[in-house]
């Protein structure tokens, strides 16, 4: 579906934050890109979504290809027609307009009113919670309902390829794990997803595929319960992870048998 | 009393024609971040051609084609000057305004010679008495074109595709990229937009009733006062540039009233001071909203 072929990216003259990275996302899998920071992850949705120009970026070899036609040289608006959307990192949701609006926003890059009104549908089954919020301000949402409106706002223009930066960043473990089942939903629901993740457990746990890139080439790639299971991939990027999601469900399950028991003293009289 | 309610009506008049300039300065603000000093020539190119067509096609007819020469002007700025200087800085696109507003001003003030015309001949220097009350004819239809151009504007602006797109714009230019929104036609209509407003301004401006400054460098100064208005309503506010408009034309004509004409151009600047010194980022400018 989509796939990338030597592809190098520099910003300025002397920096290369790609080069020569081969990829191929299959048209009804998941895919995940793992690495640390500077590793190249973020400049590898750019150059797919064709931002890369708002950064000062360019992709200087290469080739990105999705169903078989070249969009690297694209306007982002032309790769969005095509069906490739982005959910940046940080969510970037439009703060100051309501949450309808930002839907709204979202549905301008579909490709017919049928598409958006039959995309809007999808949207409400997933996140209930943003047709409850559609008159409040984005800014005034909670972190995981930012995250719930700025893939719901990608979702508006029905994508067939979603691309989405660190979506689980900053948020509660509970909430990365509801994050993770929606990504899940969605590819379920036929569209495919490029999940650019630092959290590896759960990028893991959500991919068929992944990719680790390090200072902006793969170093390794294959099935992801294959790397889920490698030496390299379980010491660099799953330690952490694994112990602090796993440490936070049993304090989880510890505190809601806590909270069925407990009466809180000044209640019992 | 009466001669309140004539200030009243004349500044809210005068207001009105400075909240479209200063609309237009703002929405260009919004979707491009450049501060467009290019404004006041603007003005100058829609009312240099009502005053060089209006023998041959009529008032009416040359007024709808100033309008669309200022529109196209502003639109043939950004196309062909601001669009491939999008590395600069937006200090530097601002300055590069200025250039172009110096050289689009002189040529019209050279063409239009000595005469210095006016150009509201259906209503100019004919004023309206009603009991005691004099109000002049241009300050009462500019006031009601105003109203009826900024409700339709506030209103694509809030409810509109082009609305929606132009605040995602203006707002984050990269997510309103990844939304599939084109930024380069967000841009061209808000200069397109900006544009027209001029034009609809000056057909008010270059008037006898509004300041006897005819079309010329008068008329140019008098353009500049929508900075102070949309400044003091906050550069990134669409309702903050009527509100500012309105602000600026009731100083205006109040203080030329009570305290002297000479004294009425620098109340509306101190008027701005004052609000900054108290409200920095203007009366609606942009406060970071967050969640705590």
């Amino acid at each position: 579906m989509l796939s990338a072929r030597g592809l190098s990216v520099r910003y300025g003259r002397s920096v290369e934050a790609l080069s020569g990275v081969d990829l191929e996302v299959p048209a009804d899998g998941v895919l995940a890109v793992l690495g640390g920071n500077g590793a190249g992850k973020s400049t590898l949705l750019r150059a797919v979504s064709g931002t890369l120009p708002l950064h000062r970026g360019a992709v200087s070899a290469g080739e990105i290809v999705f169903d078989g036609e070249r969009i690297d040289r694209l306007d982002p608006a032309l790769i969005v027609r095509a069906g490739v959307v982005a959910v940046p990192e940080g969510r970037q949701v439009f703060a100051r307009m309501t949450v309808e609006e930002n839907l709204r926003a979202g549905g301008l890059g579909a490709r017919s009113a049928e598409a958006r009104s039959s995309a809007r549908e999808r949207i409400e089954r997933l996140f209930p919670v943003l047709t409850e919020r559609a008159g409040q301000r984005a800014g005034l949402l909670s972190g995981g309902e930012q995250q719930m409106l700025a893939i719901g706002r990608a979702l508006m223009s029905d994508p067939r390829l979603l691309l989405l930066d660190e979506p689980s960043l900053g948020l509660a473990p509970q909430m990365v794990g509801r994050i993770a089942r929606v990504i899940r939903e969605i590819h379920e629901q036929g569209t495919a997803v490029v999940l650019v993740e630092q959290n590896a457990t759960m990028a893991l746990q959500v991919a068929d595929h992944a990719v680790v890139l390090e200072v902006g080439r793969v170093a390794l790639s294959g099935p992801a319960a294959e790397l889920a299971a490698s030496d390299d991939v379980q010491r660099l990027y799953l330690g952490g992870h694994a112990e602090s999601q796993a440490q936070a469900e049993s304090e989880e399950a510890e505190a809601r048998a806590h909270r069925s028991t407990r009466t809180l003293s000044r209640w019992t009289g | 009393m009466n001669t309140f309610l004539q200030l009243l009506v004349n500044g809210l008049g005068k207001g009105a024609v400075y909240a479209l300039l200063a609309l237009g300065f703002v929405i260009i603000f919004k979707a491009t971040e450049v501060v467009n000093f290019a404004h006041g020539s603007l003005v100058l190119i829609g009312g240099y051609l009502v005053y060089e067509l209006k023998d041959a096609l009529g008032w009416a007819g040359a007024a709808v084609v100033g309008i669309v020469a200022a529109a196209l002007s502003a639109l043939a700025i950004e196309r062909l000057l601001l669009r491939n200087a999008t590395s600069a800085d937006h200090n530097s696109l601002a300055l590069l305004t200025i250039g172009i507003d110096v050289i689009i001003t002189e040529e019209v003030v050279r063409r239009v010679g000595a005469d210095i015309p006016f150009i509201g001949d259906p209503y100019d220097s004919q004023p309206i008495r009603i009991g005691d009350l004099t109000i002049f004819r241009t300050q009462a239809i500019a006031l009601v074109v105003g109203a009826v151009l900024i409700t339709a504007f506030l209103l694509a602006f809030r409810y509109s595709n082009w609305g929606v797109a132009m605040r995602a714009q203006a707002e984050n230019r990269e997510a309103a990229a990844l939304m599939g929104i084109r930024s380069s036609r967000v841009t061209a209509t808000a200069w397109l937009v900006a544009g027209a407003l001029a034009g609809v301004a000056v057909l008010f401006m270059a008037t006898q009733d509004f300041s006897g400054a005819g079309l010329g460098r008068g008329t140019h100064a008098i353009a500049l006062i929508a900075f102070p208005a949309a400044i003091l309503g906050g550069l990134d506010s669409t309702e903050g540039a009527v509100v500012g408009g309105l602000v600026v034309g009731l100083t205006e004509a109040l203080s030329a009233q009570y305290i002297s004409f000479e004294f009425s151009k620098s109340a509306v600047f101190l008027v701005m001071l004052v609000v900054l010194v108290i409200r920095p980022s203007g009366l609606f400018g942009t406060k970071e909203l967050s969640r705590v």
